[in-house]
């Protein structure tokens, strides 16, 4: 029996007033285990990312509870929330987010020097992280004189620095081209997945579905249906 | 935390253009804003500069004096009646003026001249060059070395010239600890010498000079000579009479409160302005620290330290800055009126912290309103 990493119970969540409402959430209710990856998939505007921010702890819901590892995350205070996010959740965001005037290794740094680790030592372990997404020797350099591809590397190195439990990666391979995009996604199967991490994906990339440990279909708000992964595992 | 300050120490300092107008804006309003202090205070210090050099503990002067070198005699009564005040050890008249000197080569020169008590020579200078005794003998003057000193003609013990048509003659060069406002050189005489080759009114006493028998007898000796209708101040009331008076009835002080506060403006605008593109361009970059789990406390905390590290940088140069020109300056004139203060810096500084707050507030309450659901949506 696999263990629960987050469950969501009856998440809605609306935005503006009157006239200019949109609702963005109706009801979600979802359960994400250890061990998978999970895909969230829909058209834009579906509320995926909407979803992916109430789940990890970023927005707030109207309504419903999120669940991980026993806390109910709506129930934290602000600060908490951060302190919980730092210690189990990783970001991979859509536009990356790194500092261009950090070097690859500051930039994936950052969640342990927020984690009040010593510089010098934040900056070993980067490095490590920089060898296992295959950026071995690019630690000194800014991300700016990096590729596309070798970016979105740096970030993922970023997210999984502090070994968070949850991996959330928002359209991971919008701005990469198709090889270089499947392979990232493959390499992150492959590499960063393990029995006690739970994936997160949000994508509308249907080139690499088959890498989804199961796929979650979401439109105008609501999770429609849910399949299997392509591949068969147990 | 140390991984944290050395995180917004990068983040702030290797944006590097941005950090170097910081630095030049706050820099360069911290070197006006002391550089116009430290010339008042120049200006102010050499105001009193006859106050300093005779050096007397209580001086007795008619009430509307409002700086030493417009005197008001004072009737002769006045250091009688000093003198029998209980308290005071002794009281001595001093003779403070102006006059035309004739130099050796036939030019005219504008002196200040002291007469000092004849029996006590209260008062007096130190000697450079010859002996204060020899300002007995006839005609002799003591000449201040001080920075008006070439306009007499770098004069010798032995120079002759003229004064008010009475011979003078040069007996004796004396040290001063501060330099005339009035770019005059200065001349120590007897007081008796001094009203006899000084045309004057009736009342020939410029100030009558008390010394206390205690600290203590002070303020007596001010409410006696108060009942004379006449004012008693110390050395130091005296000075910051002669301060006010330039501070407040002279325009000199409203101007140097004007430049200070434009150079404030000028540095809070500059480095407010810059600090607040910095914080708008890395929005974002903020927003995903949030989301990643920065506290608040966290990035208030980053924010407060890039503000006070470039404002402290910025006023450590700023007061390099005038140290350097105004020791340049002074290397070059000799007559550049200019003191850096520790009251001085110390406004600097506080106006300084008020730039670093402001630009801090500006930053804190942008990034505290960021969402970190933005950085998702892009
Ligand atoms: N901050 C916001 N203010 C107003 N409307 C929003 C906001 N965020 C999202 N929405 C709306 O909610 C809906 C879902 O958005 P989103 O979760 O970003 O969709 P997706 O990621 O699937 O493209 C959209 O209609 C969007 O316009
Ligand atoms: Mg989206």
């Amino acid at each position: 029996m696999p263990t629960v990493a987050i469950k969501a119970v009856g998440l809605t969540k609306g935005f503006g007033e009157g006239e200019a409402r949109t609702v963005a959430l109706r009801d979600v209710n979802l359960e994400m285990y250890f061990g998978e990856m999970v895909y969230v998939v829909g058209p834009s505007g579906s509320g995926k990312t909407t979803l992916l921010s109430v789940l990890s702890g970023i927005l707030r819901p109207d309504t419903g509870t999120v669940l991980s590892e026993g806390v109910d995350l709506w129930s934290l205070k602000n600060d908490e929330l951060a302190a919980f996010r730092l210690s189990k959740i990783g970001f991979v965001f859509q536009d990356y987010h790194l500092f261009p005037r950090l070097t690859t290794a500051e930039n994936v740094a950052i969640p342990l020097i927020l984690k009040r680790k010593n510089w010098d030592e934040s900056l070993v372990e980067a490095a490590k992280y920089l060898d296992i997404v295959g950026l071995k020797g690019r630690a000194d350099l800014p991300p700016v004189k990096l590729s596309g591809g070798e970016q979105q590397r740096v970030a993922i190195a970023r997210a999984i620095v502090g070994q968070p439990d949850i991996l959330i990666m928002d359209e991971p391979t919008a701005s990469l081209d198709g090889d270089t995009g499947r392979s990232i996604v493959s390499f992150v199967k492959e590499n960063i997945l393990n029995q006690n991490r739970c994936i997160l994906i949000v994508t509308h990339d249907s080139r690499i579905y088959e890498f989804a440990s199961r796929i979650l279909h979401m439109e105008d708000g609501r999770l429609t249906n849910e399949e299997k992964g392509k591949e068969d595992e147990d | 935390m140390g991984g944290i300050l050395k995180l917004a120490y990068k983040l702030l300092v290797n944006d590097r253009a941005k950090f170097l107008t910081l630095l030049v804006g706050i820099s360069f309003a911290v070197f006006l804003m002391i550089m116009m202090m430290s010339m008042f205070a120049g200006v102010l210090n050499r105001a009193s500069a006859t106050v300093i050099n005779i050096g007397a503990d209580i001086w007795v002067m008619d009430p509307s004096v409002q700086t030493v070198a417009n005197t008001i005699g004072l009737p002769g009564y006045v250091l009688d009646a000093t003198r029998s005040i209980p308290g005071v050890k002794f009281a001595v008249p001093l003779f403070s003026g102006g006059a035309l000197v004739k130099l050796g080569n036939g030019t005219y020169q504008a002196v200040n001249v002291v007469g000092l008590d004849d029996t006590s020579l209260f008062g007096r200078p130190r000697m450079l060059e010859g002996s204060i005794q020899d300002i007995f003998a006839e005609n002799s003057f003591i000449v201040l070395h001080d920075s008006e000193f070439h306009k007499f003609g770098d004069p010798k013990i032995g120079t002759t010239f003229e004064l008010n048509d009475h011979r003078g003659k040069i007996v004796g060069i004396a040290e001063t600890t501060s330099s005339s406002l009035f770019g005059v050189p200065t001349l120590y005489t007897t007081y008796y010498r001094a009203i006899q080759y000084i045309p004057n009114p009736r009342f020939t006493i410029s100030y009558v000079l008390v010394e206390p028998k205690t600290p203590a007898d002070i303020p007596l000796i001010k409410q006696q000579v108060k009942a004379l209708g006449y004012l008693a101040l110390t050395r130091e009331e005296f000075q910051q009479r002669i301060s006010d008076f330039y501070m407040y009835q002279t325009g000199i002080g409203m101007n140097i409160l004007l430049m200070t506060g434009i150079s404030f403006i000028v540095g809070l605008s500059i480095s407010g302005q810059t600090f607040y593109t910095f914080i708008l361009e890395n929005l974002d970059k903020f927003g995903a620290l949030k989301a990643i789990g920065t506290s608040s406390r966290v990035l208030i905390f980053m924010i407060l330290f890039q503000a006070s590290f470039t404002a402290l940088t910025g006023y450590g140069l700023g007061v390099g800055l005038c140290t350097l020109s105004t020791t340049l300056a002074k290397m070059r004139l000799p007559d550049y009126a200019s003191r850096i203060t520790y009251p001085s810096l110390l406004l600097a500084l506080v106006m300084v912290t008020i730039i670093a707050a402001f630009s801090s507030y500006i930053g804190v309450r942008k990034v505290l309103r960021i969402e970190p659901f933005d950085i998702f949506r892009g």
